[in-house]
């Protein structure tokens, strides 16, 4: 269970959420509305004050590192650190993650490529995948498939569906309605900032699941 | 052999070309040029005419009072000369404390060689404070520059990796690796090509001065073996001091304490 109470920093927030084993819930809202800065705040990647808590142990409780390896955020532009794929992965992962990198329509040889000569949308699947390779108890997805072409896309869902059918707990940022509909079960409204009550959201923008 | 007013002028018009190229191809150093060169011109004769009366004065106090002057000139140097600078008090005080930490060791095992009497004699104390100052200020000020601008160029890196649960050092290993060594650069061609390529500066000054070559050369390896120590020191200390200030107990990026 993923517990987030009076979630803030600055004029961000409160944010309160909770979401069970296998829950998924999108985070929707207009571009700077502070969908990204809830998601970098659950994971601790900025200061915040709030409680956030997996499975009743408080994040202060775990060291930063080992709450990022349970609660895993993706960037939607992620970052690379090394010349080649393989320097982002662990050395068991390629064998491991298999069937999850055949989903996602990318080629066994993938790991030997520079990064550097990876497209836009190479890039964002195999973001996807370095974020499932540490094994994420909730997975914070910052527009996973933004620049995917919709093959793609159904590969990408259909990965995020199935480990979140595995008890993944899944926050989704998504412009895409139609997807939110497809992967989340439950949604979080931001705007200027702040949590708004799903009634008032438009049935236009947001379709209900 | 020591140069008057004309044979200085004969210097400056060296000075003078250079700055005129400068503005001929525009690289906008010229302004730059001109104001260092009245600098130098203004600061060692100022220093000549203090060290002089410090130097007759026969105390400690002011000897030490002179080499604390000048550690206070070097963390302002090294704050002058960050692009991206930390933020508040931070950008001088950093590198100047930890250059001037190595600079006290340095010395001190340079006075526990040359054993000069008494051991704050302002003939062994001020040029080898000011030798080793100089040295560790240009490696830090590097060092500082080049990690702060990596951290901030591979900022997304950094934080892919802190996401997917890398500690700090972890995920900056790479960039205090890089920075350490390009601060380092300097005293390890100094020390390299001292004698084949370049006399060093107080080798040649011993040697007009008329002094043995071979003592000086002597007093030479010292010093440059008391540089090598002190920019390791130095340049390592800072850049990993940095690195603790631009990440938090918490293993996030702290790009908000750069100015």
């Amino acid at each position: 269970m993923l517990r987030i109470e009076s979630l803030r920093r600055g004029r961000f927030g409160p944010f309160d959420l909770a979401l069970a084993p296998g829950e998924a819930c999108a985070v929707v809202g207009p571009s700077g509305a502070g969908k990204s800065v809830f998601l970098r705040m659950v994971a601790d990647l900025d200061p915040s004050e709030g409680r956030v808590s997996l499975d009743g142990i408080d994040r202060e409780a775990v060291p930063a590192p080992l709450w990022r390896r349970r609660v895993t955020y993706l960037a939607a532009e992620a970052g690379w650190w090394a010349e080649s794929v393989a320097g982002h992965f662990s050395a068991d992962a390629p064998s491991r993650l298999g069937p999850e990198r055949e989903a996602l329509r990318l080629p066994p040889e993938v790991f030997g490529w520079p990064v550097a000569r990876l497209s836009t949308g190479e890039r964002q699947r195999l973001a996807l995948l370095r974020a499932l390779s540490g094994g994420p108890r909730v997975l914070l997805l910052d527009e996973p498939t933004a620049s995917l072409d919709p093959d793609s896309v159904r590969g990408a869902e259909a990965v995020i569906e199935a480990r979140r059918a595995a008890g993944l707990i899944v926050v989704l940022v998504s412009h895409d309605p139609a997807q939110v509909a497809r992967l989340a079960s439950r949604r979080l409204a931001v705007a200027d900032g702040q949590a708004i009550p799903s009634a008032t959201i438009p049935s236009a923008t947001i379709p209900s699941g | 052999m020591i140069p008057g007013p004309l044979d200085l002028a004969l210097g400056a018009a060296f000075v003078l070309l250079n700055a005129g190229l400068s503005a001929m191809l525009g690289l906008g150093l010229a302004r730059t040029m001109l104001v260092a060169a009245c600098r130098l011109v203004v600061q060692l004769t100022l220093v000549g005419l203090t060290l002089r009366t410090v130097f007759g004065l026969g105390a400690p106090g002011p000897v030490v009072g002179v080499v604390a002057v000048m550690a206070l000139a070097a963390a302002y140097e090294i704050g002058a000369r960050q692009e991206r600078p930390l933020r508040g008090p931070w950008r001088y005080a950093l590198g100047g404390f930890v250059t001037a930490g190595a600079t006290v060791i340095a010395v001190a095992v340079g006075l526990a060689a040359l054993r000069p009497l008494p051991w704050w004699d302002p003939h062994a104390l001020i040029p080898l404070a000011g030798i080793v100052l100089g040295s560790v200020m240009s490696g830090v000020a590097i060092g500082l520059n080049g990690f702060t601008g990596a951290v901030q160029r591979e900022r997304a890196g950094i934080e892919a990796r802190l996401a997917l649960g890398a500690t700090r050092d972890e995920a900056l290993a790479p960039l205090t690796r890089s920075a350490i060594r390009a601060g380092l650069i300097p005293v390890l061609n100094q020390m390299a090509a001292a004698g084949l390529i370049t006399l060093p500066g107080m080798m040649t000054g011993q040697i007009l001065a008329g002094q043995d070559p071979q003592g000086a050369a002597a007093s030479q390896i010292l010093i440059l073996f008391l540089l090598a120590g002190a920019s390791g020191l130095g340049v390592t200390g800072a850049v990993l001091a940095a690195s603790r200030r631009l990440t938090d107990a918490r293993h996030r990026l702290r790009l908000d304490r750069l100015a």
